[in-house]
């Protein structure tokens, strides 16, 4: 066991955790996060994504002891539920959203990039999720509201 | 809205009358000591007609309802929240629903098979309760005001005066938390569609926000206090034994708390998630080989001649063979399906806590009732001494990893006398979770001279091997087989007995035939002469309900092989099909389908195809669900790249009839979901094995649709009719396989007769133009 303290959406946590346990089980587990998911523990599905110093990471590969104190946001760090974050909030007017498991990953994943890349074609914004599944086939949906967060996010 | 599991049943209570949970079929199991095989295990269960186990209305007039048909990701939450909203004449926000909880709501079964739609919106159970209670409190209201009952209307919460809205008394006030105390009135008066203000509308679903925020409680995220994790460790082959386990390979490790064995079950309990996977994957265990599976690449043979059968006529004239010897014309061809998975997107997970004779179990199993009753079985325990609550988790799409993930937590917290959360590993979830089931399908039609269809012949050799467990088969998932339970028993039968009464619910039957048994025709098409044979053998791997199970795969054989025969006679394959329809709507999806595809009226394949580079085609196919639950056309048009095998859908064009819309944002959203899903499973999805084991084991290996593909733009007509409410959430993925092939063939020339149309499969075919 070895003491880490994490600097996650803006406060610090110390933790307590074997070094080379995954950040993913480290947020959900040791910070009762809901945000970042366990959905193959792979790093082929995208459900763990979280930023970190802004990039998108696959926190389920992503061991503890490699972080250091850098700066972790996760989904819930955008917005709440009061306050959504735009991009959250086209997700809800699109009701792109069919069970909602992967949104965490299409979320992190497409922010991450529009936030390096605000031009980007929808050519562009899909090799960006190239790594990210959705299972229900809400495809169209989520596209559509990573667009119009985009166009907004240019105005 | 944010359901967590520290909401208790204590809690519920506090806000409404007390409940009647009913005791149906699966009650008397407890009640009685009946066998649970015995006792009846309908998918819609057997749920209490008493109004107090369906509704309840507090003093302030808020509105609790109960329902055993749980929001899977499909909006059937909020659309049975409008239902019970538009039925009580309250506004949508006063309505809570509380769903799948064998504590609190009705037995209603499995949430299934395209049939909560029917089952809650229909004359019966969940709406019904809804209009029993409207008219209930109507008549106290008019015992109330000295009024008669024709003079009052119901609305936001009120019964008032038509004329003097000063008379009037609320619902809170009639009720005041008290129970109703009535059975549900079989007669009660549903609101007319033609009133509808909340049932009908794009009402938003609630629980978005908390989604999109990472606020949603997922049986993931569930979290009891003193909660253990367990890790399974599952056989290397399939048919492996255990033969023995050295827990002294683990012990010591960080957080190791126990190893847990049963027969063949074995798992490992530990402090953290990650210590148990540690630990699940050092432990040392030996197992026997197995058997030996039947090769991959000749299963289809397989199928077509193992013994021994399970044989089924669905309908059978007795005069096919003749008609088709004396036809003009006889068309024939073989479809081929694979197995494949749920795949769900989460791997699978549930949290149990057994203390002595008393368990409960947090699950996104859509069997709550049975579960409680499979999981006392493999407990040893009373099924009343049993608590299932259900917590969503990602997209099920049928019998993926729920229940087994279950009795996993269920067996490791019995062990260890403390709570244990159970997530699978990736390669537990899909090498062992019950497969959608693969097909070999002959088809066969005899013509006559002006080419109409005179007799149709459809043969289907399927793999089956446990499915849901029900109440009483928990063998019939891998940890209840591995922890001791057989599967139910493969039941042989070879001749097929001559069938009794109509039933299409796995569609083997096609569109185009009459579906006459008896003096009773139930079939939607004009063919009289029609032969409907299935043989079922036992498969080698677990199989359940997939999302449109037997109905997709026979879909795609029927609607491409009209495609075939249509183009045989060089006929517009729209009108080939309206040719050989009685079914008015069935029908009328196809025209609208066509009509929003600006389908232009000519054979397939298109006039001069270029044999090279890429090229466009169009393709239509339909369906009505199960027989009886949901019309659906879709229309795909596509491109083949002719170099690569490359198939890109471009429109698909989705005309839907399930009679009345209860949110039609919620419908467009099941439609243009399950019309990607049928596109990845008609164009990616393979479960492969070598000689021992399965080798689709992770995205890598069972790649399905991601977000990075080029999916086609999708348009939907819904049809809103009258009458009676049909399923919806399995029409779209039914019928766009055909449509895909359809296309594929108008555009090239070339037919594709197998799932998946890799691009392998697509050069084969055009190779052989």
């Amino acid at each position: 066991m070895a003491a880490f303290t994490l600097r996650v959406n803006g406060q610090n946590h110390r933790v307590d955790v074997e070094s080379d346990t995954p950040l993913l089980f480290v947020l959900s587990d040791d910070l009762a996060l809901r945000g970042p998911k366990f959905g193959c523990g792979l790093g082929q599905c995208g459900s763990c994504t979280v930023m970190l110093k802004g990039e998108a990471v696959r926190s389920c590969i992503t061991p503890v002891n490699t972080v250091g104190n850098s700066e972790i946001t996760t989904l819930e760090g955008l917005g709440t539920v009061e306050k959504p974050h735009p991009i959250q909030q086209a997700f809800i007017d699109a009701q792109a959203v069919q069970c909602g498991f992967c949104v965490n990953g299409v979320i992190m994943t497409a922010k991450s990039y529009l936030d390096k890349n605000a031009r980007a074609s929808d050519a562009d914004i899909r090799q960006a999720l190239s790594g990210v599944l959705c299972r229900c086939g809400a495809h169209t949906r989520m596209m559509h509201a990573i667009r119009q967060y985009a166009q907004g996010a240019r105005r | 809205m944010r359901h967590d599991a520290k909401v208790s049943r204590r809690t519920f209570m506090k806000g409404s009358a007390a409940l009647v949970v009913g005791f149906g079929a699966t009650g008397l199991v407890a009640r009685f000591g009946l066998s649970p095989s015995t006792a009846a295990q309908g998918i819609n269960g057997a749920p209490s007609n008493q109004l107090d186990s369906w509704i309840a209305i507090a003093a302030d007039g808020k509105v609790t309802a109960y329902t055993g048909k749980c929001e899977l990701g499909h909006g059937l939450h909020t659309a049975q929240a409008q239902l019970i909203a538009e039925e009580l004449s309250v506004p949508f926000n006063r309505v809570t629903l509380l769903q799948c909880d064998t504590g609190v709501t009705p037995d209603q079964g499995t949430t299934s098979g395209a049939q909560s739609h029917p089952t809650n919106f229909n004359q019966a159970n969940l709406a019904l309760a809804g209009a029993t209670a409207r008219e209930v409190l109507a008549q106290r209201a008019a015992a109330h005001l000295n009024l008669p009952v024709q003079q009052l209307l119901t609305r936001d919460g009120v019964v008032m005066s038509r004329t003097d809205a000063s008379k009037r008394v609320t619902y809170g006030e009639l009720i005041a938390g008290a129970k109703f105390g009535t059975a549900l009135n079989t007669n009660a008066a549903r609101k007319p569609q033609n009133e509808w203000t909340i049932l009908g509308t794009s009402i938003r679903r609630p629980e978005i926000p908390a989604m999109v925020t990472g606020q949603f409680e997922y049986v993931q995220n569930v979290r009891v206090p003193g909660m253990l994790h367990g890790q399974v460790v599952r056989p290397p082959f399939v048919g492996a034994t255990l033969e023995r386990v050295d827990e002294s390979s683990v012990r010591g490790m960080p957080g190791f708390v126990k190893v847990v064995t049963k027969k063949n079950f074995v798992g490992v309990v530990a402090e953290k998630p990650w210590q148990a996977i540690q630990a699940a994957a050092k432990l040392s265990v030996t197992w026997s080989r197995g058997a030996g599976l039947p090769k991959h690449n000749t299963f289809h043979d397989t199928l077509r001649t193992q013994k021994p059968t399970r044989d089924t006529f669905t309908v059978n004239s007795k005069d096919v063979d003749e008609k088709i010897a004396g036809a003009a014309k006889v068309v024939k061809a073989t479809y081929l399906y694979p197995y494949q998975m749920h795949g769900s997107f989460a791997s699978s997970c549930a949290v149990a806590d057994v203390q002595g004779e008393r368990a409960t179990i947090w699950s996104a199993s859509q069997a709550v009732y049975p579960l409680r009753d499979s999981a006392a079985l493999v407990l040893g325990l009373r099924p009343e001494n049993v608590h299932v609550i259900f917590r969503m988790a990602s997209g099920c799409y049928g019998c993926n990893g729920a229940d087994p993930v279950s009795y996993d937590a269920a067996l490791l917290s019995q062990s260890v006398g403390k709570p244990v959360r159970v997530q699978l590993s990736r390669k537990d979830e899909m090498a062992w979770e019950n497969y959608g089931y693969a097909f070999v399908i002959d088809q066969r039609v005899g013509l006559d001279a002006a080419g109409n269809i005179t007799a149709w012949d459809h043969e289907s050799w399927s793999a089956v091997m446990g499915g849901r467990p029900g109440g009483g088969n928990p063998g019939n998932v891998v940890s209840g087989m591995l922890a001791g339970f057989e599967p139910a028993a493969f039941a042989a039968r070879s001749p097929a007995p001559d069938p009794t009464n109509f039933g299409n619910m796995s569609n083997a039957v096609p569109s185009y035939v009459t579906g006459c048994v008896g003096p009773r025709c139930g079939g939607t098409g004009t063919v009289a002469s029609q032969r409907v044979l299935t043989h079922n053998i036992r498969s080698p791997f677990f199989t359940g309900p997939l999302r449109s199970p037997e109905r997709l795969q026979n879909t795609f054989a029927h609607e491409s092989f009209m495609d075939e025969i249509a183009a045989s006679l060089k006929i517009d394959p729209v009108d080939y099909r309206l040719r050989h329809l009685a079914d008015s709507r069935l029908a009328h999806v196809i025209q609208e389908a066509a009509r929003l595809a600006k389908w232009e009226k000519r054979s397939s394949p298109r006039a001069a195809v270029a044999r090279t580079g890429i090229v466009a085609g169009r393709g239509i196919s339909c369906v009505l669900y199960e027989g009886n639950n949901g019309y659906c056309a879709a229309v795909a048009e596509v491109d083949v790249n002719q170099t690569t095998g490359a198939i890109v859908v471009k429109n698909l064009y989705i005309a839907s009839d399930c009679g009345p819309i209860s949110n039609p944002d919620g419908l467009n959203n099941q439609l243009e979901g399950g019309a990607l899903q049928g596109m990845s499973r008609a164009l990616l999805e393979e479960v492969t094995w070598d000689d021992e084991k399965v080798t689709s084991v992770d995205w890598r290996t069972y790649r399905p649709l991601y977000l990075d593909a080029v999916v086609p733009v999708i348009r939907t007509q819904l049809i809103n009719a009258e009458g009676r409410a049909m399923g919806a959430g399995e029409t779209a993925v039914t019928v766009v396989p055909a449509a895909i092939a359809n296309a594929v063939f108008d555009a090239t020339g070339a037919r594709l007769r197998q799932i998946p149309f890799t691009p392998e499969r697509v050069k084969a075919a055009l190779s052989t133009r």
